[in-house]
């Protein structure tokens, strides 16, 4: 195998990778009960979807037409940036806007609760 | 070291100057030949070496990206199992972290990171409200990582 078909190799596989799962967690948002768990599959699985696949961008013209393409390596920086910015800001403006998470256990009810009180006396 | 990051991007633009070669290649080892001469002068400076903060925060990356697939396997896992057999619940945690970066930096991380999402912050108490995909089976590890990354945290900004 020469240099160039291992290269093509490598970035095949990583793409495949990408494809397979930014598919599965694109699943978990069908399957799973409701908006918190939901943000989970869109925060975590579809960012290293989409950083393989980037990734395998970046090494195909790195190796194969010998460009650095550093909007590549923007475009994965932007999306770590802002995939849990979005996944936070969904699930808090859910919470506040009464949506109660499937499960047992939530510790945050109650103290929320108290910091609204809080904030009643303070205005009073 | 705001001085240190100043001085040794003007000896990089120095060498290129020198070689009258403008490219990233020539910028590249003009900063590492700067890196090497404040590194030997280090003792004269204030501050302390600034590479020390950039080997941490290589080894902030290294530790994210292992957290990273570590999470979207467990994401993974939990979707492509015929039943769902989860806990959801929302739990409650202490942090260290104390200005608006340090917060902000480890929110973005455990949001992430293995099957939690930070879902709100009460800076003044220092507590963080993760919501977990699978409480009872994730919390101590959950905790874990959050310990980890607080420590590498703490050696870069502070």
């Amino acid at each position: 195998m020469t240099g160039r078909e291992t290269i093509e190799s490598i970035v095949v596989v990583m793409v495949l990778i990408g494809t397979v799962l930014s598919l599965l967690s694109s699943l978990g948002f069908l399957r799973f009960p409701d908006v918190y768990t939901r943000s989970h599959a869109a925060t975590k699985s579809i960012t290293l979807g989409i950083l393989f696949i980037l990734l395998a961008t970046f090494l195909y013209f790195l190796f194969v037409h010998d460009q650095v393409s550093v909007r590549l390596l923007l475009g994965i920086i932007f999306v770590f940036l802002t995939a849990p910015v979005t996944g936070h800001l969904i699930a808090r403006s859910a919470y506040r806007y009464g949506v109660k998470p499937s499960g047992a256990q939530d510790e945050l009810a109650a103290d929320l609760e108290k910091a609204k009180k809080r904030a009643s006396a303070l205005d009073k | 070291m705001t001085l240190q990051i100043l001085l040794n991007l003007l000896i990089a633009a120095m060498w290129m100057m020198l070689h009258d070669t403008w490219n990233m290649l020539t910028f590249a080892i003009g900063f590492v030949l700067g890196a090497i001469i404040l590194f030997g002068m280090r003792r004269f400076f204030p501050a302390p070496f600034y590479g020390r903060k950039f080997w941490f925060l290589l080894k902030l990356g290294w530790l994210f990206s292992i957290e990273l697939l570590v999470s979207s396997i467990v994401a993974i896992e939990q979707i492509i199992r015929p039943r769902l057999n989860i806990q959801p619940g929302v739990f409650r945690m202490q942090t260290r972290m104390k200005t608006e970066w340090e917060l902000s930096l480890l929110a973005n991380l455990m949001t992430l990171t293995p099957g939690s999402v930070v879902m709100e912050i009460a800076p003044e108490d220092g507590l963080m409200y993760v919501h977990a995909m699978d409480v009872p089976r994730m919390k101590k590890g959950i905790i874990r990582t959050k310990d980890k990354f607080e420590d590498v945290i703490i050696e870069v900004m502070r």
